[in-house]
């Protein structure tokens, strides 16, 4: 049952993701796009990664989703028309065909999908799943690796999502207001 | 969309659920799925579908882009800040155990303090980038005219 909703899964985020290729509309982009984060937020459900999926389905599917669109108000919702349409590109397929083959034999030594004995699981996973109730005595584990064992790291997180922000309003506020002082006096200086 | 009666009706009766459940979300964190991000996501969300059916200059009066930018501020401040007080009570930098005289009920304050330093500075950053994307549509609009 597992294995057929995960097929299941993963032929629709292929379809949407070539789709999303497909569509010129980028209106209809952003809207697969959104699609394609609440898939992976079911991907993660079936996998019992329900603190990944939640941030993916309110994240991925919602919050981007209106940030692409109101970027999409600002630049138009048609993709332009490429200037060389209809022509084979050969230098980008022949650099998706190498970095895919090099990415399909990168999986060749990973260990088997799900496997209890993998290296990742007995790191310091094992103390984890064993030791939180008795030292955090919080039921979530999720919880508790992310903001007690690993609170550096969450710390970091919180620390790179303030400097995005940071970044943006650098970016898009001082322009802004540029654009605002700037375009007051036109009208006087326009015969239109 | 401002003739739209059964969006701005449906959009006010939606909103204080959804802050609700991103309170529900943090508060919850230790036993169910969610946590600070995800709350600050939803949280952020409530006012997003405000502004889409209400319009930008309505909720700016409510929060105000100084108020969200001050927040992105203060939540990595109270996450920094819960581990210079656990250093001032004599433990490690973010070592919880000490907010309390049991270790373990110090875990579940220190997760608390620092998972709401992760909501409002998740809140604040979303709201305060899509603050400047909705604010800027109505500046590319004066541009077309």
């Amino acid at each position: 049952m597992e294995t057929a909703t995960d097929i299941v899964l993963l032929a629709l985020l292929a379809a949407t993701a070539l789709g999303m290729v497909m569509v010129r509309n980028l209106f209809a982009v952003v809207m697969l796009a959104g699609i394609y984060s609440l898939l992976s937020a079911g991907l993660f459900t079936v996998m019992d990664a329900v603190d990944v999926a939640f941030t993916e389905a309110a994240v991925g599917a919602g919050i981007s989703t209106v940030l692409f669109l109101g970027a999409l108000a600002l630049a138009g919702s048609r993709e332009k028309k490429r200037a060389r349409a209809g022509r084979m590109q050969l230098v980008p397929l022949a650099v998706v065909l190498v970095t895919g083959a090099a990415l399909i034999y990168g999986t060749m030594d990973l260990p088997p999908f799900g496997d209890a004995d993998n290296p990742v699981h007995h790191h310091v996973a094992d103390h984890y799943l064993e030791e939180t109730y008795h030292e955090i005595g919080v039921p979530n584990v999720v919880t508790a690796v992310l903001a007690s064992y690993r609170g550096y790291d969450t710390m970091g997180e919180t620390t790179v999502v303030f400097a995005a922000a940071v970044g943006v309003l650098l970016l898009l506020a001082g322009r802004a207001r540029r654009r605002t002082d700037a375009a007051a006096p036109r009208p006087a200086t326009e015969p239109e | 969309m401002r003739e739209e009666l059964i969006l701005r009706v449906g959009a006010k009766v939606l909103a204080p659920f959804i802050v609700a459940f991103a309170l529900y979300v943090h508060f919850h964190g230790d036993y169910s799925p969610g946590g600070g991000f995800q709350a600050g996501v939803i949280l952020a969300a409530a006012f997003v579908l405000l502004t889409l059916v209400y319009g930008v200059e309505a909720v700016q009066r409510v929060l105000p882009p100084r108020f969200v930018q001050a927040c992105a501020a203060l939540g990595v401040l109270l996450y920094g800040g819960t581990g210079v007080a656990t250093m001032l009570l004599g433990g490690n930098y973010l070592g919880y155990g000490v907010l309390a005289h049991d270790p373990e009920h110090g875990q579940h304050y220190g997760i608390l303090l620092v998972e709401a330093g992760v909501l409002i500075t998740v809140f604040g950053v979303m709201a305060t980038i899509f603050y400047l994307f909705a604010g800027r549509r109505g500046a590319a609009k004066e541009d077309d005219s």
